[in-house]
């Protein structure tokens, strides 16, 4: 990605001129970022704006929609009103590098396999979501889906597949 | 990053593939950041029409005259031509075509917009033909180098072959001929038996990158130098703005301009909370105008009034005076709130308006008209406009408008830098393009336990004369009566009608499932009623009505089968059917409900059986009808946008609700096998499930809901409608 570096680059320099802000570390994707930005400012505009990170989606802006879930630490949080200071110091991982962890990789598969996604806007939100699910949760019945996932909306309606896809996934039965 | 950035998935392609084969395409959906606009570069290639790209590698671009917003229409339209031209699937990449009507105007709007279930029913021939003579030039060409004629060679997979001689050549190998060869005219199509890609449940195209973040919908435009603005519409609708204080934005670190347009107020930031934060430190004063006292009460009283009047005649047939006059008498009216779109991306557009041109990012579903009104916003010819298409999170007609990318170009217009204008969910929903308030009204005889007469009128919005005014004529919407004209049922005495009444102000649009959810919902509401009048089981009564229609009979008696219909059922719950036929498709529904003591409902289950005629991709018709109907649904439990004192009181996903994982049913899809023409696919399953539900509910309760969105306090044990 390192074209959205570049525009990440021009916002921080510009702001560096303007004088302002603190700097901040984060640690992203097992990588180390340090940027200005405004304590409160919350992590999903940082990883948009600032990283060039658009894999993590604006839906809602008040964690009702679940289209910007990012772990930290592993858990899934909703990144729209996560403010960036407190994550400093947090392992934050994005839908670009899930893949990298096994949970990650098989919800990945699955989504494929069950050929969920529609319009793929709120899918980034879903698959951490159900990464997170399965790595606390290997082998979860409805009820545990039920409560992992009720905090990502989908438009298009791909529930019934976002459900049989964990289930693939749980299940080690993927091709 | 390169614009034809490989995209080498081929072990998540793998599996799953019926086909069995090997999946490595290239998809430049994801690369318009920072990149120039994507030239349809046909230079070296055999480029025969406006469809087909095949270089001298043999790498087969097909361009994409309709939008992919969900529907999966990038991989359905790709099959079409892939099939005809027998590529190999293997090599084939998508690409969004540019903005002209002239080479990709929707045959059905004369206008290159995506819309209305009609992207395969309206590209079907064209693309086959398309594909067929790209072969055919491919085939002569192979068969002048090896000197034998046209008709003793075969093309598959990307190769002709010459079978007497053995001989076999690549279509990259031939391009360069093939690009000299004429096109012979009248080329025939393949016979649908002899499909490969056709009717297999083939893996999307665009869906490999959405699972890790790298496809790009408009609002992940990223360029040099570019800025975020966040906007705030003036509340009222047609208010303007009246004074602006920016004094404390301007202090706000990262804010860098205030921009005040006519009607709206944008702050121009580093990033989105700067924007934000400085739309917030503003103090504005709104001048209101006349709009400042409208409130849905108010329209509705006026709609109530308007359906009162005759309408224009849409359909009629046998004697319908005659018919009302005699027999057992039924009379209902059914009313639709407005409601708002709500894509899971919320409206935006990126612009860069420079001293010669203007260049756009976005997702839309009507390119060229954004184009030539971004001119006019600019101020720049319509050949100065570059439009660069990106994926869409979500259209649902609510992309068929150009208003946010004027807004973002009046913006734009102030700086010399590129500014990405998002809009926040508050702004979405309340500046939306609404779905129409509609009051469908319908009056209907029984003789003999069978409808003698039906009158159906319906009152509302003309979206179709403000969007496409050439195809409103004689004062009739014929969105608005769509699937009313073409209603599956017998009836002797039929009549459609039409009344023409705007709400005041509000500006109203296409909503997906357009016409058809009016109509679908009055008659599919009204049968059960009269079913129940006659004494006889809704799918029964059905039938007799439905004689002369096997395409819907058939879809009504598979769903019958596969739903249990019949079968003993738990108090408070109950099963509601739906037959319809929209876009040209036949779909038959039933859902199965429960309602409990306080009125609350639990969706147990839904069985649908599609007759789409030809499945182009039986996996995406699945999907189009399992996604439609949980959108319907989400619509009938609790779609309503309400106006008080001229603004739009729901603000966000809290109060402006989408069904959740935990509320959604099991849902069975089954497609049956069929040799119609295709049907459109994308927007069916949302007109069945509102009077689905509503049925069941009345088979649960008894009680027969003639609003939307339901009203659980009519349900609570003890209460009638």
């Amino acid at each position: 990605m390192v074209a959205r570096e570049f525009a990440g680059w021009i916002a921080a320099s510009d702001r560096a001129k303007k004088g302002m802000h603190m700097a901040t570390t984060l640690t992203i994707n097992g990588e180390t970022k340090s940027f200005d930005a405004p304590p409160d400012m919350p992590l999903l505009w940082v990883l948009r704006d600032i990283l060039g990170m658009t894999g993590t989606k604006f839906g809602c802006g008040i964690a009702q929609c679940g289209a910007c879930t990012v772990h930290v630490d592993g858990k899934a949080v909703r990144s729209c009103v996560l403010p960036v200071s407190a994550v400093e110091s947090r392992a934050i991982t994005t839908i670009e590098h899930v893949g990298s962890t096994p949970s990650g990789a098989k919800v990945q598969k699955a989504w494929l396999d069950a050929e969920v996604i529609q319009c793929g806007y709120c899918q980034s939100g879903q698959i951490m979501s159900a990464a997170a699910l399965l790595a606390a949760t290997p082998n979860p019945d409805d009820a545990d889906i039920d409560a992992a996932m009720a905090g990502n909306i989908c438009r298009c309606g791909t529930y019934v597949r976002i459900r049989e896809a964990i289930k693939l996934a749980a299940s080690g039965r993927q091709s | 990053m390169n614009a034809h950035n490989s995209v080498s998935r081929r072990a998540l392609l793998t599996g799953g593939l019926t086909t069995g084969v090997l999946l490595a395409f290239h998809l430049p959906l994801r690369a318009a950041v920072n990149e120039p606009a994507q030239k349809d570069a046909t230079d070296g290639k055999f480029a025969p029409n406006a469809f087909i790209r095949i270089d001298e590698t043999g790498r087969t671009v097909l361009m994409m005259p309709q939008v992919e917003m969900g529907q999966g229409v990038y991989t359905s339209i790709a099959m079409i031509l892939a099939e005809e031209l027998d590529a190999d699937w293997s090599k084939v990449e998508v690409q969004h075509a540019p903005p002209s009507d002239k080479l990709y105007a929707n045959p059905v709007f004369g206008l290159q917009a995506t819309g209305g279930s009609t992207s395969i029913r309206a590209w079907w021939k064209p693309l086959r033909a398309a594909g067929a003579t790209a072969r055919a030039m491919l085939i002569q060409a192979a068969a002048a180098q090896w000197q034998v004629e046209p008709a003793s060679c075969t093309a598959a997979k990307g190769e002709v072959a010459h079978a007497a001689s053995g001989r076999k050549l690549g279509y990259g190998e031939l391009a360069l001929a093939a690009q000299s060869q004429t096109p012979p005219k009248d080329v025939a199509v393949k016979d649908p038996k002899d499909f490969v890609l056709i009717g297999q449940p083939l893996k999307r195209l665009d869906t490999p990158d959405k699972v890790n973040g790298k496809a790009l919908y408009g609002i992940d435009a990223i360029l040099p130098d570019m800025k975020i603005a966040a906007i705030t519409n003036c509340p009222v609708f047609g208010g303007k703005v009246g004074k602006v204080d920016d004094s404390a934005a301007m202090k706000i670190a990262g804010v860098r301009k205030v921009v005040v347009l006519d009607d709206s107020v944008a702050v121009i930031g580093d990033h989105m909370w700067a924007a934000k934060q400085g739309l917030d430190a503003l103090k504005i004063e709104w001048d209101e105008g006349a709009n400042a006292k409208i409130s849905t009460k108010d329209i509705w009283e006026d709609l109530r009034k308007a359906s009162e009047k005759d309408g224009a005649v849409a359909k009629s047939t046998g004697d319908i005076a005659k018919g009302l006059a005699s027999g057992d008498k039924f009379e209902a009216s059914f009313e639709l709130p407005f409601l708002a779109h709500a894509s899971m991306e919320p409206i935006n557009a990126t612009v860069h308006v420079r001293p010669d041109a203007c260049e756009i990012w976005t997702g839309t579903q009507i390119m060229t008209r954004v184009q030539s009104e971004a001119a006019k916003a600019a101020g720049v010819p319509v050949d100065k406009v570059i439009v660069n298409q990106h994926l869409l999170g979500g259209g649902f007609g609510r992309k068929l408008e150009p208003d946010m990318v004027i807004a973002a170009v009046k913006i734009a217009k102030q700086v010399d830098y590129p500014v990405k204008v998002i809009w926040t969910r508050e702004e979405d929903i309340q500046h939306d393009v609404y779905r129409p308030v509609y009051r469908d009204q319908v009056a209907a005889t029984l003789v003999d336990g069978k409808v003698s007469a039906w009158k159906y009128k319906i009152a509302g919005s003309a979206v179709i004369a403000r969007w496409l005014p050439p195809a409103f004529q004689k004062g009739i919407d014929i969105d608005a009566v769509d699937a009313a004209v073409d209603a599956p049922y017998d009836f002797p005495n039929f009549q459609v009608e039409y009344v023409r009444a705007e709400p005041p102000a509000v500006p109203t649009g296409f909503w997906r499932g357009v016409g058809p959810n009016n109509n679908v919902f009055a008659f599919e509401c009204a049968m059960d009623e009269l079913a129940r009048k006659a004494g006889k089981d809704p799918v029964e009564f059905r039938r007799a009505h439905l004689t002369k229609n096997p395409r819907a009979l058939a879809v009504l008696n598979l769903v019958a089968e596969k739903s249990g219909w019949g079968q003993p059922l738990p108090p408070r719950v109950g099963r509601g059917v739906c037959v319809q036929p929209s876009f040209a498709s036949y779909l038959a529904t039933v859902v199965e409900a429960e309602i409990d003591d306080i009125g609350e409902i639990v969706l147990r289950r839904v069985t649908s059986v599609v007759d789409t005629g030809i499945a182009v991709n039986p996996d995406t018709v699945k999907a189009q009808i399992e996604g439609g109907l949980i959108f319907g649904l989400t619509a009938a439990l609790y779609g309503e946008i309400t106006i008080e004192k001229g603004r739009v009181q729901q603000s966000n996903f809290h109060d402006y609700r989408v069904m959740r994982i935990n509320e959604t049913p099991k849902v069975e899809v089954t497609v049956v096998k069929s040799g119609e023409a295709p049907g459109g696919i994308g927007e069916a399953g949302v007109n069945a499930g509102p009077p689905a539900l509503r049925n069941a509910i009345y088979a649960a309760t008894g009680v027969a809901l003639r609003r939307l969105p339901i009203d659980r306090k009519l349900l609570a044990v003890g209460k009638k409608a």
